[in-house]
């Protein structure tokens, strides 16, 4: 490659280090093992300059550093081509790092807490063994002492994140889950402190790392899920912020990122590739496939001078188009705006656990609160009984179970779905499939298989003929023909005439495959279908249809059969989709609607109180996706699709949906026997702080007890239940 | 009682050692691809840059 002249632009996604190093992020997707890692790396490490190549199995990213400026974005992405593998520049997101060092601090304090708890623990057994009046006073305060040195270190530092948590709360005016645990804590901490100062039977060191250490566990898990959700979410923003080649001055291109085109900028979008933004076609004739976009199942055929919407799959031949817009002035951004909308919509669901503490925290602080001013005005002597028995009712009371509870169900049902074959985007993702009562599904793509095939009827000698043309085309139904035909040859002389079919000189005959005009037939009616003649012979007819998925039946039974009313919306033709959901017995269904109107369909739904799940995979779905209660996408959508989806599939069934129903609605389900549970754990734990009998021993079996319940009922989600 | 005077040091030593080497693998990244970990353990070479010519095989 020349010298570039625009480096901020033909350098995108380049961090440039302070030693001088330049790195790059690339998603490589395909990347799944060992031989991948070793293949990826050696084939970087053999370049100029590199000076470090490593994969990341688990983000499926690669990580490159190279000295001088032997290697642009675009020889990397060569290199890994060469490698067979396909890989993607990316900016790794700030927040993301952020988020990040959130994850390692939170691990650091659980390893406090561990180390913490494990030996105070030590010394809170002896002490409780001694009891009887083998220890003496002495080493019992030394004990106490000891305990009060590691704890209060510990608890101060690893607490950090339920104490910020809990301030941020509080000077909002609200209360979470965090503030009776700090409080809990916190509390625990200074009485201990107290008792140990004047020589007491009970000191509550033990409780409060404990505490500290279960629900920690708690975080660390939510933390994880959410990384990992986080992380697929950013692996399919990358492929969304593709990259670009734009001729940089006549005969020199260079790979930019799409978000920095320019109007005016000539574009080259090669086969196979999509146009990134609004645009002319300056050079070239092709065919461009705008299922993606519009839904339409058929692809059109642009010359020079018409203009494009970006999104559109090139199916064809190389084009070079002039920008008319940004990519944020394009159709794509625009859908993504509509997107966004629905995103922050749905941002405001509520999660379960903080439906939880907004009924707990005020229980709970009362009841303490009552404890205290029962012993002063009761009990004689009273102030000291009573400190010390509300807080024992604050301790006891914590929130262990319930802050384990909703993450380590989580946890088990996104490792169970990935190994159904579906990517959880995140964690309340469950919780709101779980709810869902009414299923809106997308036609093309989704129910279909998003690509024509051929109907059968035709003699297998015509079909094997007019292979033979249509291997020289990339054209949908081209390739229909080919798949239903299978090997064989293809005609010398076959060639492709942009727009009216391929045509090849066979025996001394002209052999046409084309549009029903150009082969001189006369088409009947408006359908997907291609003609083909052999010299004056009559024309033959081929149709095709998008077949429905094979599973299509048992997954539209399957909904039903859990309760779900099933809708169908589609942007195609109304004949076509009327044909589909008269076949699957559908009465609720909307043809020839645009991406405006399937998120019209669904806050229609959603104003008479339905949660709906919308499973969808094109670009025009992904206004509809983001705006829906829940939603699915199949691996096959859009990137914009997939990026706005809660929900992806990663196979070709749609039979993992109704795994994904069954796990959210069992996990939801083991959420809430966690939230019961720690009820009736309350109900009974209360009586006794409150009556002054907690001890620390007891206060520690109760509370790793119930903790220990809450994960084990959790895990039963592993367990299979036969669909 | 007097053993206590052993044990407890020795015990808070052990525990603060396997804390410390747990913090240490921590910072040094031991934790950020382990899956891929896994894997290379395996590789005859960890280091593909101090081979100096990775002839194709």
């Amino acid at each position: 490659m020349a010298a570039l002249t625009r480096d901020a632009r033909t350098q995108p996604f380049v961090h440039r280090q302070p030693s001088g190093e330049n790195r790059l992020e690339l998603s490589v997707p395909e990347a799944h093992c060992a031989a991948c890692m070793r293949a990826i790396e050696t084939s970087l490490a053999r370049l100029d300059g590199v000076t470090a190549a490593r994969v990341n199995l688990s983000t499926r990213k690669v990580s490159v550093a190279w000295r001088g400026a032997a290697q642009t974005p675009d020889t990397i992405v060569a290199a890994l081509d060469r490698a067979g593998f396909a890989a993607t520049p990316f900016d790794p997101v700030a927040d993301s790092e952020a988020a990040d060092e959130d994850g390692r601090f939170l691990i650091r304090c659980l390893g406090l807490a561990a180390f913490a708890a494990g030996n105070v623990m030590l010394f809170s057994v002896a002490v409780w063994a001694g009891l009887g009046g083998e220890m003496g006073l002495g080493t019992r305060t030394v004990f106490h002492v000891l305990s009060g040195l590691i704890s209060v270190p510990v608890t101060l530092y690893a607490g950090l994140p339920f104490y910020r948590s809990a301030w941020r709360a509080l000077r909002a005016g609200r209360a979470n889950m965090d503030v009776p645990i700090s409080l809990a804590v916190l509390l625990a901490l200074a009485l201990s402190i107290y008792q140990t100062a004047i020589g007491a039977d009970y000191a509550y060191f033990d409780a409060s790392v404990t505490l500290l250490f279960f629900l920690l566990i708690g975080r660390v898990l939510d933390n994880r899920l959410r990384a990992r959700t986080r992380g697929a979410a950013q692996s399919l923003l990358a492929l969304q912020s593709a990259t670009a080649r734009i001729e940089t001055s006549p005969g020199e291109v260079a790979l930019v990122a799409a978000r920095d085109i320019a109007p005016g900028d000539r574009l080259i979008v090669m086969p196979g590739e999509r146009i990134p933004v609004d645009a002319v076609v300056e050079q070239g004739a092709s065919t461009l496939d705008l299922a993606m976009v519009s839904g339409e199942s058929l692809p059109i055929h642009v010359n020079p001078g018409d203009h494009l919407g970006g999104g559109a799959l090139n199916l064809g031949e190389r084009l070079v188009i002039r920008a008319a817009a940004t990519i944020d002035g394009s159709l794509v951004a625009q859908l993504v705006r509509i997107i966004e909308a629905g995103e922050q919509n749905r941002s405001r669901y509520v999660r379960l656990a903080d439906k939880a503490a907004r009924l707990y925290v005020p229980v709970v602080h009362t009841l303490a609160f009552a404890v205290f001013i029962g012993w002063w005005m009761l009990a004689e002597n009273g102030f000291a009984p009573a400190v010390h028995n509300a807080i024992a009712t604050l301790i006891i009371t914590c929130p262990c179970a319930l802050g384990l509870a909703v993450p380590a169900t989580q946890v088990v049902a996104v490792g169970r779905l990935l190994r159904a074959n579906v990517l959880v985007k995140s964690g309340d993702a469950l919780e709101r499939l779980a709810e869902a009562k009414v299923a809106v599904l997308d036609k093309t793509g989704t129910l279909t298989l998003g690509r024509p095939d051929l109907i059968p009827g035709n003699e297998a000698a015509d079909i094997a003929d007019a292979a033979r043309l249509a291997r020289a085309s990339r054209h949908p139904l081209a390739a229909a023909l080919v798949r239903a035909a299978g090997e064989g040859a293809l005609a010398a002389t076959a060639q492709e005439l942009p727009g009216l079919g391929i045509e090849a000189e066979i025996d001394g005959e002209t052999w046409r495959l084309g549009r029903a005009s150009w082969v001189g037939a006369v088409s009947g009616e408006d359908a997907l279908e291609l003609w083909f003649a052999r010299g004056r012979a009559t024309p033959i007819r081929f149709a095709f249809h998008d077949a429905p998925r094979p599973d299509v039946d048992a997954f539209i039974a399957g909904l039903r059969a859990r309760g779900f009313a099933v809708h169908l919306l589609s942007g195609d033709r109304h004949a076509v989709a009327a044909r589909l959901a008269a076949d699957l017995g559908i009465a609720d269904f909307r043809a020839d609607i645009l991406p405006d109107g399937k998120v019209a369909y669904l806050k229609t739904l959603a104003a008479t109180g339905a949660k709906t799940l919308m499973v969808g995979d094109g670009l025009n779905d992904a206004p509809a996706l983001a705006a829906a209660h829940v939603s699915i996408a199949p691996a096959s959508a859009a990137d914009a699709a997939q990026a706005a989806a809660d929900f992806i599939l990663c196979g070709p069934a749609l039979a993992p949906v109704l795994d994904a129903i069954d796990v959210s609605r069992a996990a939801r389900r083991r959420v809430l026997e966690g939230f019961g549970f720690s009820a009736v754990y309350n109900v009974f734990a209360i009586p006794f702080a409150a009556a002054g009998l907690v001890t620390p021993l007891i206060s520690a079996i109760a509370m790793s007890g119930s903790s220990l319940v809450v994960v084990l009922n959790a895990l039963r989600l592993l367990k299979r239940t036969p669909r | 009682m007097n053993a206590l005077i052993i044990l407890i040091p020795a015990a808070l030593v052990l525990g603060g050692c396997a804390l410390a080497a747990f913090l240490w693998s921590m910072k040094s990244d031991q934790y950020d691809d382990l899956e891929g970990a896994a894997w290379r353990i395996l590789a005859e070479d960890d280091q593909p840059k101090a081979d100096p010519a990775p002839a194709e095989r």
